[in-house]
């Protein structure tokens, strides 16, 4: 490990923290992207290009555009509603940055045995025989999950609809 | 696994907890439901680079990309459905506030 992974890695606790504490939801979801983009780079230091790939165009793109559309849709707050919501969100919320440093304070002086034994011998596979041979049954529960998301998302969009006729 | 990739591991190990402690403090705080959505991303995310560290120092990324493009995929899903329920909750009520959703509070 490096100073460039520890720098990622900052950042990428940076913008998740900047996710969850930022005011506004369409900052939010791009501080959320941004930690997407830092994870991919950290999968492909990390030798493993293809789920980098996935989490990019996947995590940081579609996802990214599925939050934005769902907040351009729903109503944004008025001043005053901000200004009310201020002072409740300050209030539940500054635990998480001292939560956040007592837990790395602490997780940084916890030792870890560092004479681990070699548990199995490393088997080197192709991704692509992973994915199609090695996998039984849960190829056909990822796909009742897609054909699940796929219906569920027809039927909510079709009760809308029949709500605004 | 190696010396090394132990160490390497545990490192990781450090941020993914702290990230981890972000998206759950997330979800159980808010009362928004967006940012609960964005809480529940955060965990995934947390859940993914372990498989993939994980990978990684064991020597078996190969079967670490397989089960996190499953993950992936998976998680596509539940955000879009969970998308739709925001939407339809807001087309009800209004507002995407979680206490609206307590009407069939026993």
């Amino acid at each position: 490990m490096n100073t460039l992974d520890m720098i990622l890695l900052i950042t990428m606790t940076v913008t998740a923290l900047w996710a969850v504490l930022g005011r506004s939801l369409l900052k939010a979801t791009i501080a959320l992207a941004v930690t997407s983009a830092v994870i991919t780079i950290l999968m492909f230091r990390l030798n493993s290009p293809l789920a980098a790939v996935f989490e990019l165009s996947v995590c940081t793109g579609l996802i990214t555009v599925v939050f934005v559309s769902t907040i351009s849709l729903t109503r944004p707050l008025t001043h005053q509603e901000t200004i009310d919501r201020t002072k409740d969100r300050i209030k539940r919320y500054w635990y998480l940055p001292v939560i956040i440093i007592i837990a790395g304070v602490a997780l940084s002086f916890v030792k870890m045995p560092l004479d681990f034994a070699a548990t199995h011998v490393p088997v080197e596979q192709d991704v692509r025989s992973v994915l199609w041979n090695s996998r039984q049954l849960d190829i056909f529960g990822q796909i009742a999950i897609i054909l699940a998301g796929v219906f569920g998302v027809v039927i909510l969009f079709k009760r809308g609809h029949n709500k605004d006729d | 696994m190696t010396n090394e990739s132990w160490q390497l591991f545990l490192r990781f190990d450090y941020f993914i907890i702290l990230l981890f402690i972000t998206g759950l403090y997330c979800v159980i705080v808010t009362k928004n439901l967006m940012r609960a959505l964005i809480g529940l991303e955060i965990l995934t995310k947390a859940v993914t680079l372990l498989l993939i560290v994980a990978g990684y120092a064991t020597g078996r990324v190969a079967q670490a990309q397989g089960y996190v493009i499953t993950l992936v995929v998976i998680e596509v899903v539940v955000i879009a459905i969970a998308a739709g329920v925001v939407l339809s909750v807001f087309n009800r009520t209004g507002s995407i506030d979680a206490k609206n959703l307590r009407n069939l509070k026993g």
